[in-house]
């Protein structure tokens, strides 16, 4: 963990025999200090390390797909090989899966999330970053704001006005009384519900698994100390924090994937609503 | 996540103050934030949509096209040597129809010019029989018409030296002699023609 979790956790003498209890790890290691500020209008802008690690994702990704993409063969290599390979898996494994033929149009929409969610959630593990971007809720929340004001108007645009709300309120083959419990539920789930667990459910995968590295990470350094049962305790905690971190590898990377997936699946569903 | 409850109740307990200064909600949504992370999508949006995307798309198509495009081009050539050695088949069936046609009237023209050569040599062998048989006759005819009238003054010489006189200037004893042989003549050829029959 960083210095100043460690120092927000109990300082740098807090050990296991030092008559300091174990500084646990709380929200405070998801609040950083404004580096610089800024107002546009009456809104101050903050600007702290994650805004800039946003920023750092943002002109990587933008950096290695631009390059990669620069002038492309038909006889892939190097860069564009890899480029490639993440293109064919946004539009064959989740655009087409999800909307056929149809889906090639929001390959690029997709493929921005995707790698967007993937990095961002990335610098959970990244040396000196170590913060996933998307433990953040506010980010999480923008991005699922994003999915929601595109597929909504989709579905407006492709079923009309009454007929996306007919095919999302009034599911077929429920008997006609249903609908008077019904249609109230799929408001709900639809429309609320919906975009608000899209946006929770990836932040509170990455908050939990920094949560838990956080947690193990300081305690290796309290339990480090002149005792037996400390510096096994110490070892311990180490172990499992560097096991935690790549397990923590595999998440960033599945919950970029199902972020994607769920936005594809929201716009399939409004594109074609038989269901 | 107890905390994170606890300090989530904390903010939404003090949100009526607007006082959670001291420990912000990790549940809190700034406007600020938001923003900043929609801009940061828009961003990386907007840059790959325009700048990177594109090439690669139409890459993908084109290489598509070139592999379509080769099976596409084999298929073609593949049918166009079929059809070539097809005709070429058909060209060598009819080159070796052409050339037992070309022998069996060799053949047929062999014998038609050995059966003229052979009629043309019997006419000519025939001509030259006839011609022969002709000089032959015209040799025959004049030898005996020499022979008549050498027998006829020999015989008149003869009878002369018989009588004593001269009889060779003679009209009479000429014309006499001249019937005297014809009628030779006469019974010879009666005898011939007695004899033939």
């Amino acid at each position: 963990m960083s210095s100043e979790v460690v120092v927000a956790s109990g300082g740098l003498d807090c050990h296991l025999l030092s008559g300091c209890g174990f500084p646990a790890p709380g929200a405070e290691i998801f609040l950083f200090d404004e580096i610089a500020a800024f107002t546009i209008g009456s809104l101050e802008f903050g600007i702290t390390k994650v805004t800039i690690l946003l920023f750092v994702a943002v002109f990587l990704i933008l950096g290695f797909f631009i390059y990669a993409f620069r002038k492309p063969k038909l006889v892939p290599r190097g860069a564009q090989n890899v480029g490639e390979m993440g293109y064919l898996f946004i539009r064959d494994g989740i655009a087409r899966d999800t909307m056929g033929k149809e889906g090639d149009k929001f390959v690029p929409f997709l493929f921005s999330f995707f790698f967007l969610v993937w990095l961002t959630n990335f610098m959970g593990i990244v040396p000196f970053a170590q913060i996933p971007v998307t433990s953040i809720f506010a980010i999480p929340v923008a991005f699922a704001l994003i999915v929601y004001v595109t597929w909504v108007p989709i579905g407006i645009y492709r079923q009309g006005f009454f007929g996306f709300f007919k095919n999302l309120l009034f599911p077929p083959g429920v008997p006609k009384a249903m609908y008077i419990l019904l249609a109230p539920l799929e408001f709900l789930s639809n429309l609320i519900v919906r975009p608000a667990t899209h946006a929770i459910r990836l932040f509170a995968n990455m908050f939990a698994g920094h949560l838990l590295i956080a947690t193990f990470s300081i305690a290796a350094f309290y339990l480090l100390s002149a005792s037996v049962i400390g510096l096994l305790g110490s070892a311990a905690s180490f172990t499992v924090a560097i096991a935690l971190t790549g397990f923590e590898a595999l998440i960033q990377a599945l919950q970029a994937y199902i972020f994607t997936l769920l936005a594809a699946v929201y716009i399939a569903g409004a594109i074609n609503p038989e269901h | 996540m107890i905390n994170v409850f606890a300090a989530a109740q904390a903010s939404v307990l003090a949100a009526g103050g607007e006082g959670a200064e001291e420990m912000p909600s990790v549940l809190a949504v700034p406007v600020d934030e938001l923003i900043i992370g929609i801009i940061a999508f828009l961003i990386v949006f907007g840059g790959l949509a325009k700048f990177a995307l594109p090439n690669i798309k139409k890459t993908l198509a084109e290489r598509a096209d070139a592999i379509e495009g080769g099976i596409e081009r084999a298929a073609k050539a593949e049918a166009e040597a079929n059809a070539l050695a097809e005709q070429y088949r058909e060209q060598m069936a009819a080159a070796r129809e052409e050339a037992a046609s070309i022998r069996t009237q060799a053949q047929s023209d062999r014998a038609a010019i050995i059966e003229e050569a052979r009629a043309e040599a019997r006419a000519a062998a025939q001509t030259v029989t006839a011609q022969a048989e002709a000089q032959l006759a015209a040799d025959r005819s004049q030898a005996t018409a020499a022979l008549t009238h050498q027998i006829g003054e020999l015989a008149v010489t003869l009878a002369g030296k018989v009588v004593g006189q001269s009889l060779s200037d003679d009209a009479r004893v000429r014309q006499t002699v001249e019937e005297f042989i014809s009628d030779l003549e006469r019974q010879a050829s009666g005898s011939t023609q007695g004899s033939a029959q």
